[in-house]
């Protein structure tokens, strides 16, 4: 290359750089950065000269918080278990399937993801309202007199955050599923396996790795949401992503709301390493 | 499977059709309540009239938080997918020092959950007073979406024949009109695929644009949200009918003209 050439590609190299590094720079660097630094500031709008760790020491104190982490933890597992029981066969079925349907099942499958979060939980009010299709239905069959409580509680926002994260769920088991092979089950039917053995011993392992990126996935998703748990929880939902909305916009208290942000990152994080551990245990 | 019994088959399709009525139960209620009368929500409804279409549309805080959505998304769709393009091309076709971070810095956002991002953005652009602005949406909704067309183009470039490219060059072309005439028809697909991920990602943001707007730049995801807090009443179905409807067309036509350039 001459040096002229060298010039021109280094020129051009910045004309495609540039853009990209200042828009990623302002929308995302810089807000991850002043998080940091709000979250040890003593004003209320964040700035200040200070550093301290007051806010943190704050929530560390605070029995409400220790009960929203704890919270946060109980409905993240809890939404990811179920979220992947229920996704597990559709992915499965999906996975195996020759019907000539199956492009359309997948899609039908994955639909909901076109449909936003806040139409679907607005669904879920519906279906498990107190006048809603479950009441409605129990009410008129007289199974029951006065309306079942499956919304504006914790129970709703976990049924409306398992279907709202399924679709991710069975995405991730069907890429996870590659490994599963039909020649390996029908081996092993040959050698004398029953039904219940192939599954457990063949199908099962196959798919475990697909089974736990379709968890942590779920998890992930499910702890740092707010939108569903506040809809559907009616105010008595206390997740960390329901108090970081309160302290950040209706609050204000903008170092509050940063220090939570934070501890909900490393929630998050020290998640995704134990999963990293536990994908390379299985695999060794 | 042939040695399958028939009552193991009949049990398993039947588990599998109550799951997919579970997955789309709520899409499906949505639509049946967009055609209740009643003002307030209940299940079954008692008579059935396009009233709460004809609320919608009426309903001058719905029509015009979907014209700035659609604004939004259109500004944030070419703008993402023009500098995700310019960011994959860097990655894929040259070598440079810090080429693992620009790589990171792409991936990240995918990684650091929306409310977390929100926070920061919240106060960014309350330092700049950009809060409540068109400007910081679009911002904050770049953030979101570059990741997303630099992984579409990114794919589409790896595909591409890089002889083809050398070829023009060896003829005398420079880079830039081998860029214009050569990659870009080749790419065409994952920049449309792209760009139409960030027009529905940034149509659909939520998270984000709560944390950032008022009344005054509310956007359709917010406008659902806010008037969800207060009531539940069928408008939000039929509005939300006629949002599945939007994304479902979106997707077909681009699916359609994408399908039909491949074909050719």
């Amino acid at each position: 290359m001459t040096a002229v050439d060298k010039k021109t590609s280094r020129t051009l190299l910045l004309v495609l750089l540039v853009p990209g590094l200042l828009a990623l720079g302002v929308s995302f660097v810089a807000p991850m950065l002043w998080l940091l630094r709000a979250s040890f500031s003593t004003s209320a709008l964040g700035g200040g000269d200070d550093w301290t760790l007051d806010k943190y020491s704050e929530i560390l104190a605070d029995p409400f918080y220790w009960r929203v982490a704890g919270n946060t933890l109980n409905y993240g597992v809890t939404v990811a278990i179920f979220a992947v029981i229920l996704s597990y066969p559709i992915a499965l079925f999906l996975a195996r399937s020759t019907s000539r349907y199956r492009g359309i099942l997948t899609a039908l499958a994955i639909a909901p993801l076109l449909t936003s979060s806040v139409v679907r939980t607005y669904g879920w009010m519906v279906i498990l309202g107190d006048r809603g299709v479950i009441n409605s239905t129990l009410q008129w069959l007289t199974l029951t007199d006065a309306p079942l409580r499956l919304s504006n509680n914790q129970l709703g926002a976990t049924i409306a955050m398992i279907e709202i994260l399924m679709p991710y769920a069975i995405l991730a088991m069907l890429s996870g599923f590659g490994r599963l092979n039909s020649q390996l089950e029908e081996a092993a039917t040959m050698l004398g396996a029953n039904r219940f053995k192939v599954f457990t011993r063949i199908i099962l392992p196959l798919s475990l790795p697909g089974v736990i990126t379709a968890a942590l996935l779920v998890f992930v998703l499910a702890i740092s949401g707010f939108i569903t748990p506040r809809l559907m929880g009616g105010g008595r939902v206390f997740v960390l992503g329901t108090e970081v909305f309160q302290e950040a916009t209706v609050t204000l208290n903008w170092p509050l709301a940063a220090a939570l942000a934070v501890m909900l990152l490393v929630l998050f994080s020290s998640v995704i390493v134990i999963y990293r551990r536990a994908l390379r245990a299985l695999e060794a | 499977m042939d040695k399958t019994s028939p009552l193991a088959a009949f049990a398993w399709r039947g588990l599998i059709t109550l799951l997919y009525i579970f997955l789309l139960a709520p899409i499906i209620i949505v639509f049946v309540v967009s055609f209740d009368t009643r003002k307030y929500l209940a299940f079954p409804p008692e008579s059935w009239s396009f009233g709460s279409y004809i609320a919608v549309l009426q309903n001058e805080a719905f029509i015009s938080a979907f014209w700035r959505s659609l604004g939004l998304g259109t500004i944030v769709g070419i703008g993402a997918v023009a500098i995700g393009t310019l960011l994959s091309m860097a990655l894929t076709r040259h070598k440079f020092r810090g080429e693992g971070a620009v790589n990171f810095l792409v991936i990240a956002p995918f990684i650091v959950p929306n409310i977390v991002l929100a926070v920061g953005l919240v106060l960014v652009l309350a330092a700049f007073k950009l809060l409540d602005s068109y400007i910081g949406i679009v911002i904050a909704h770049l953030g979101v979406t570059i990741p997303y067309t630099v992984r579409t183009v990114t794919m589409s470039l790896m595909a591409v024949d890089r002889r083809v490219e050398e070829a023009a060059l060896v003829h005398g072309a420079s880079p830039l009109q081998v860029f214009w005439r050569v990659t870009l028809p080749l790419i065409r697909p994952g920049i449309i695929a792209g760009g139409v991920i960030a027009f529905l990602i940034s149509f659909d943001e939520t998270t984000i644009s709560l944390f950032i707007v008022s009344v005054k730049t509310s956007t359709l995801p917010t406008e659902i949200y806010r008037y969800l807090e207060y009531s539940t009443d069928p408008q939000i179905a039929a509005l939300s009918v006629v949002l599945i409807l939007i994304s479902v067309a979106v997707v077909v036509v681009v699916e359609k003209l994408i399908g039909l350039r491949k074909a050719v």
